[in-house]
């Protein structure tokens, strides 16, 4: 049986847009295509991945335009049907003025307080 | 209960996300689990100076600290290392792995 | 060996930039002289760890010349670890990301390194006794 990871992310928006992705969500996704079995913990500023509407169209420089710019939400929703369980620390998205209105459907929110508890659920936890 | 080897480069001058790994650290602890914080690269500079009572803290809640010898030492931070904290060879993270220890970084 | 071990890490780092590329080194340099097989999975920026057309420069600050500097190059130490691999009977199996070594146009790293994908990464996971992760900031 395929070892349980939980890829916890939380650098936002780090090379976003020359990637066209976030490295780590589209190594998940990779991962998962691969045969691992992953969840997906995203804190601090990664929370803001979840919330719909992000838009960063438009980026030209002279007349290079970028055609495919990251589409952060969608990449994580897409995770959900894939089995891949997204989660999101409670209190990094109020503190960060998110309303889970604003939050793509699917997401799962957890205490801050029950991650140890949440960690032990996983036989790796690796930190991104 | 499990075993955690939990490593800290980053310092609680530079980065305000350092207290999120050390309350992890200590919930980890206060779960049951056997937990070492491992502090390297400027993760040490914690050890010196006001932020060292935030390490009594965590080591209160019954987490080993280790400090990253050569860390230390090219931080010239000598002897005189916060209760709790103790100077330890980069090899304990190989023994760590190596135990199967739950290993994160931060 | 009684207690071999395989260790998996995976990298993200560029070199020259931060102290996690030489403290990974380090761990790698402990694992091998234990006699550990290491797998290293180089994602992102880390595929210029081993690039082949780093060169050392001189000191002019210091008043030293190329040779009295004696400057690192992240990919002389990895050409190490695999020549220190081979004397202690342990493996290196240090897997560059494709994609990552593509876009930075990285793909002339030096002997020892091999490309490869995610997949390599799972494996590495699933096969390996333990896996650090050491991600950029």
């Amino acid at each position: 049986m395929a070892k349980k990871i939980l890829n916890v992310i939380e650098s936002a928006y780090r090379a976003t847009l020359e990637e066209q992705d976030d490295t780590i969500v589209w190594l998940t996704h990779a991962m998962k295509g691969a045969g691992a079995d992953l969840g997906v913990l995203l804190r601090g500023n990664a929370v803001n991945y979840a919330v719909k509407g992000q838009d960063a169209s438009g980026l030209s420089f002279g007349e290079r335009k970028q055609t495919q710019p990251p589409r952060l939400d969608e990449d994580l929703g897409k995770l959900l049907p894939k089995g891949v369980k997204v989660m999101l620390v409670q209190e990094d998205v109020s503190e960060r003025g998110i309303e889970t209105s604003q939050l793509i459907g699917g997401v799962e929110l957890v205490a801050r307080a029950s991650l140890p508890k949440l960690f032990g659920g996983y036989d790796m936890v690796w930190h991104w | 209960m499990a075993k955690y080897l939990l490593i800290e480069s980053r310092d609680p001058f530079e980065s305000n996300d350092v207290p999120y790994f050390y309350e992890l650290a200590s919930g980890l602890a206060r779960e049951g689990n056997e937990v070492t914080l491992f502090l390297a690269q400027n993760g040490v500079l914690a050890a010196r100076g006001t932020k060292a009572a935030a390490l009594k803290a965590v080591a209160d809640a019954g987490v080993q600290i280790l400090a990253d010898d050569f860390s230390l030492r090219e931080r010239a931070i000598g002897g005189g290392l916060p209760a709790g904290v103790k100077a330890s060879p980069l090899d304990v993270v190989i023994d760590q792995l190596a135990e199967g220890r739950k290993a994160l970084w931060h | 060996m009684a207690d071999k071990k395989t260790l998996t890490f995976a990298i993200m780092d560029p070199p020259y930039e931060n102290p996690r590329t030489t403290t990974v080194l380090r761990l790698v340099d402990l694992a091998v002289k234990r006699g550990y097989d290491v797998n290293v999975f180089a994602y992102e920026g880390a595929v210029n760890v081993p690039f082949a057309k780093q060169t050392p420069h001189a000191n002019a600050v210091h008043g030293r010349d190329v040779e009295q500097e004696d400057h690192p190059n992240p990919k002389d130490w990895v050409a190490a670890l695999y020549k220190e691999a081979e004397k202690r009977g342990s493996k290196i199996d240090w897997v560059q990301c494709g994609l990552c070594v593509d876009e930075r146009g990285a793909g002339e790293f030096i002997a020892g390194p091999r490309r490869g994908s995610p997949a390599d990464f799972v494996k590495f996971a699933e096969e390996s006794d333990n896996t650090l992760v050491i991600p950029t900031k």
